[in-house]
């Protein structure tokens, strides 16, 4: 129980996986909640990195885990400069408005 | 002893924080929770000898990207609570595909070993703290063996940086703004007129 292994640290990583998705799930209608909740996924995934090449003397994986961040990023400023627009056009960002596609 | 302990604070906070992000009522609680996260994910990194990535965690996620998030939910006009109905609603459905996950997940970890010949296939060890600091190490690694990959992270951020530059655009029509151009090559011709006035006439 002391002793920090490498489960320890992918039990951390797997639970906040699973609060991020479970966090879509539960704010299905809030676009900003479930970006927020992505988010809480890629670092579970880099927790699970950073753990991997700590246990396993691997450089690589905090490499891995840096790549992870800069797509994150990207990944949120596109996806808030789209919800701007999509507030500016429409006054709302509740996601079952969004069904202009909708064939 | 010590270690374990800090593992605990870091990994409970992180957690507990996570949960909030998800089932806060208010939309900046939530930002703010999730800067909780990060920060205590940052010391689960600096646990692991992961400093430089700890900090860089701190600086982009706390800094840029909670920070915009912030901003954005500062910025926009809604009735969150509006957007919370129906927040029950979901609730079984998704705890019950969030227990299946969890449960696979930690019955993966509970059955799970390294491969025996896992640490021969490692391609660069962690240096020795004391003589190559953790940057150091990173930068020696970064810079030539996934450089390729590193400009191509730098791309992504680029497109990312010129997209949201141009979603976000707009001209607005009937604002007044001041042309220096125009300022600037006003000539005397086009800006004075000298008339002679008669007198007693007007004009």
């Amino acid at each position: 129980m002391l002793e920090i292994g490498l489960a320890h640290y992918l039990t951390v990583g797997a639970i906040l996986f699973t609060l991020g998705v479970f966090g879509i799930f539960l704010n299905r209608r809030n676009v900003i909640t479930i970006l927020m909740s992505i988010e809480l996924m890629l670092l579970a995934v880099n927790i699970n990195f950073v753990a991997f090449s700590y246990f396993l003397n691997d450089l690589v994986g905090q490499i891995f885990a840096m790549f992870v961040l800069t797509v994150a990023a990207a990944e949120t400023a596109i996806g808030l400069a789209i919800i701007v627009v999509f507030f500016r056009n429409r006054g709302t960002i509740a996601v079952q408005d969004i069904n202009q596609m909708k064939g | 002893m010590i270690q374990a302990l800090v593992f605990y604070l870091f990994a409970a906070v992180a957690v507990a924080s996570g949960v909030m992000v998800i089932s806060a009522r208010n939309p900046v609680h939530a930002v703010l929770f999730l800067i909780l996260t990060f920060f205590n994910a940052a010391g689960l990194f600096l646990l692991c000898g992961a400093e430089f990535l700890a900090m860089v965690l701190v600086v982009v996620y706390v800094g840029a990207v909670a920070v915009l998030f912030l901003f954005v939910v500062m910025l926009l006009d809604i009735n969150y609570l509006k957007l919370r109905e129906g927040f029950l609603q979901y609730l079984p459905t998704g705890a019950l595909i969030g227990l299946v996950l969890l449960a696979e997940l930690l019955l993966v970890f509970g059955s799970w070993k390294f491969a025996p010949d896992a640490p021969l296939s490692v391609g660069t060890h962690v240096p020795d703290p004391a003589v190559v600091t953790n940057t150091d190490a990173i930068g020696r690694l970064l810079y030539t063996e996934y450089f390729y990959l590193f400009q191509i992270a730098g791309l992504v951020l680029l497109v990312a940086m010129i997209g949201t530059i141009l979603l976000t655009l707009r001209s607005r029509t009937g604002v007044r703004k001041q042309k220096i151009s125009s300022q600037v090559t006003r000539t005397k011709a086009d800006s004075v007129e000298i008339r002679k006035v008669p007198s007693g006439g007007g004009i």
